[in-house]
């Protein structure tokens, strides 16, 4: 058993919280790794894997919804700390630096996210023009 | 017409000097060089620390209980800094509580591991050298990472010269820098800053006692598992004692007066603490202890012109928690520094009022350490804490005031102002009067009972 981690340890593949859920915390991991997963009609897509010192849930805090995805530890002591909302906003409105902190890593994942969307829009027209490629190949 | 002086600020090309390498100097230093990234200041800045915090035993050590707070840890993992199991020894989710009336053990809340002890350097006396230093190590590390340079030599003496101030260290040539911090502690003279004749005067002190046992790391998870265990005995010059697990050592905190082995001797021979001590252990003739001082109070101007301090010599909470009010006064020096100015009103206007915030909070926690004081006193009141305090861990569900009371007093999670307002409700001095008289009855009838026989 390993005694230096901080946070609540979770097994590998163990939910930290499903989709459609209420929340009132965000997460920071501690240790190891967990993957964002939102399901869309029939499917589940991995919207994100994070890791050591990286944050989730944070919609939670702000707009008091159900959460917009699961979350899932990957691999072995996967370590997570909550924040809960009441500790999170007083500090927000004490010391608004550490938010400049959250922006910047929020714009960085929504690039990324931005990033896979060209790339999943790229991917028909990558398609098509192999399907053309080929049927020109075939013709001739 | 007489001309304004120009505002002191800094700018492109300004050398920042930080005396001490502890975590206040390298909060300060993480924080201020991330700030000067974001306002695309370019400085440089170099952390004078003589230590190496690899080495285990005195010379690598910071002397401290080593205990990391839950509000620390949270606040930190929401700064993207996260704590590496290197360098956490041990993570602690309850406390136990030992009195004479019997002992209880209180859990976190959340049922989370939430505090983290850590060695403060590379260890005791006699362990084998570390490759990360512990936590000191660790956070000067961060402040190398963000661009800080560390100069391992100690400052003698800082002087003004033409404005600026010029660092003197041991056996190395002197440099000037725009802005100093100083981050020494108050384990370290303050000579230095003499020839600057500052209004500056450090905060009162008084000593703690600390000793590291070693009982390897299996004992130690079956002895004691995850819990720190907190004493409070009516012993002579005792006030608080504890217990903190780390890896394969134990660290016995002391608070009190004259501190002493002896005092140190009779604690370790009371009932309570042999029932959490592995059966049949004995002192060891040679063990690593030391009595450092810690700050009880706040420093008169902890800042000038081009100068502050913070941390322990700026000022601390009372007896808890030193690492997380290094973190704040480092925080708020640095961003004064960065985003208002480096003269002493910037620091009076922006700066101050965290330090006092701080010091306010230390006089109501004077007034909460002075209750704890008088209950250890009185046998009823002991008893009437245990029997609430028990009931509420026994009882799935129930309202955890006087739990909660003592986790917050105990790991300096909230505010000693919180504590009070909490410990002032009606309700939870209702129930809390109600068991005292109950356990004053169930003593005074346990008495009779026994002279009947």
């Amino acid at each position: 058993m390993r005694s230096g981690i901080l946070g609540k340890m979770y097994r590998d593949g163990e939910i930290i919280y499903r989709q459609g859920e209420m929340g009132d915390s965000m997460y920071v991991v501690e240790s190891g790794q967990v993957e964002l997963l939102q399901r869309k009609d029939d499917k589940e897509y991995c919207l994100a894997m994070l890791g050591p010192g990286e944050f989730f849930g944070l919609s939670a805090l702000f707009a008091q919804d159900v959460r917009s995805a699961t979350v899932r530890a990957v691999g072995e002591d996967t370590c997570v700390l909550r924040l809960q909302r009441k500790a999170f906003m007083k500090r927000a409105h004490e010391d608004a630096s550490f938010m400049v902190n959250m922006v910047e890593k929020l714009i960085q994942r929504i690039r990324e996210l931005e990033a896979s969307l060209v790339r999943v829009g790229e991917q028909p027209y990558a398609l098509d023009l192999q399907a053309t490629a080929d049927k020109d190949h075939t013709r001739t | 017409m007489g001309t304004e002086p120009l505002p002191l600020k800094l700018s492109d090309g300004s050398r920042i000097g930080v005396i001490g390498g502890g975590p206040a100097g390298s909060f300060f230093s993480y924080f201020f060089l991330e700030m000067a990234r974001r306002m695309e200041l370019q400085v440089s800045l170099d952390i004078y620390e003589p230590r190496n915090f690899s080495v285990a035993g005195p010379g690598g050590c910071n002397m401290c209980g080593g205990i990391v707070s839950e509000s620390l840890v949270q606040n930190l993992a929401s700064e993207g800094i996260t704590l590496p199991e290197s360098v956490v020894q041990r993570t602690i989710n309850s406390y136990a509580l030992h009195m004479d009336v019997g002992s209880v053990t209180i859990s976190t809340p959340l049922q989370e591991k939430r505090i983290a002890s850590v060695h403060r350097g590379g260890g005791p006396r006699g362990q084998a050298p570390r490759k990360f230093g512990g936590l000191d190590g660790h956070l000067l590390g961060l402040a190398v990472k963000k661009g800080a340079r560390v100069v391992n030599s100690r400052v003698e003496r800082v002087e003004r010269q033409d404005g600026h101030l010029q660092l003197i260290p041991a056996g190395g040539p002197p440099a000037s820098y725009d802005f100093v911090a100083v981050a020494s502690g108050v384990n370290s003279p303050a000579r230095m800053l003499e020839p600057l004749h500052l209004a500056y005067r450090p905060p009162r002190t008084t000593k703690t006692y600390i000793c590291e046992y070693c009982f390897g790391r299996d004992l130690i998870r079956q002895e004691m598992g995850t819990s720190m265990h907190v004493f409070l005995l009516n012993l002579p010059r005792l006030e608080f004692a504890a217990l903190i697990p780390k890896g394969d050592y134990v660290t016995l905190c002391l608070l009190g007066r004259d501190l002493d082995r002896q005092l140190v001797q009779s604690l370790l021979d009371t009932r309570e603490m042999k029932e959490v001590l592995p059966a049949n252990w004995k002192q060891p003739e040679d063990y690593c202890h030391c009595s450092p001082k810690i700050s009880t109070d706040t420093a008169v101007e902890p800042f000038a012109d081009r100068l502050v301090f913070i941390g322990d010599c700026g000022t601390t909470r009372l007896y808890k928690d030193g690492i997380g009010a290094a973190y704040r006064t480092a925080k708020a020096a640095a961003k004064t520094a960065i985003f208002k100015g480096i003269a002493a009103e910037d620091f009076r206007r922006h700066y101050w009022p965290v330090c006092r915030q701080i010091h306010q909070d230390n006089l109501i926690g004077r007034l909460v350490f002075a209750v704890t004081r008088l209950i250890q006193g009185q046998g009823f009141a002991r008893r009437g804490i245990w029997r609430m305090v028990s009931k509420e861990q026994q009882t799935p569900g129930s309202s955890l005031r006087m739990s909660t009371i003592l986790w917050d007093t105990f790991t300096g999670s909230a505010p000693y102002k919180s504590v009070l307002r909490r410990a002032l409700h009606p309700g939870f001095l209702a129930r809390l009067l109600w068991e005292m008289l109950a356990g004053f009855w169930v003593a005074n009838h346990h008495k009779k009972e026994a002279r009947a026989l």
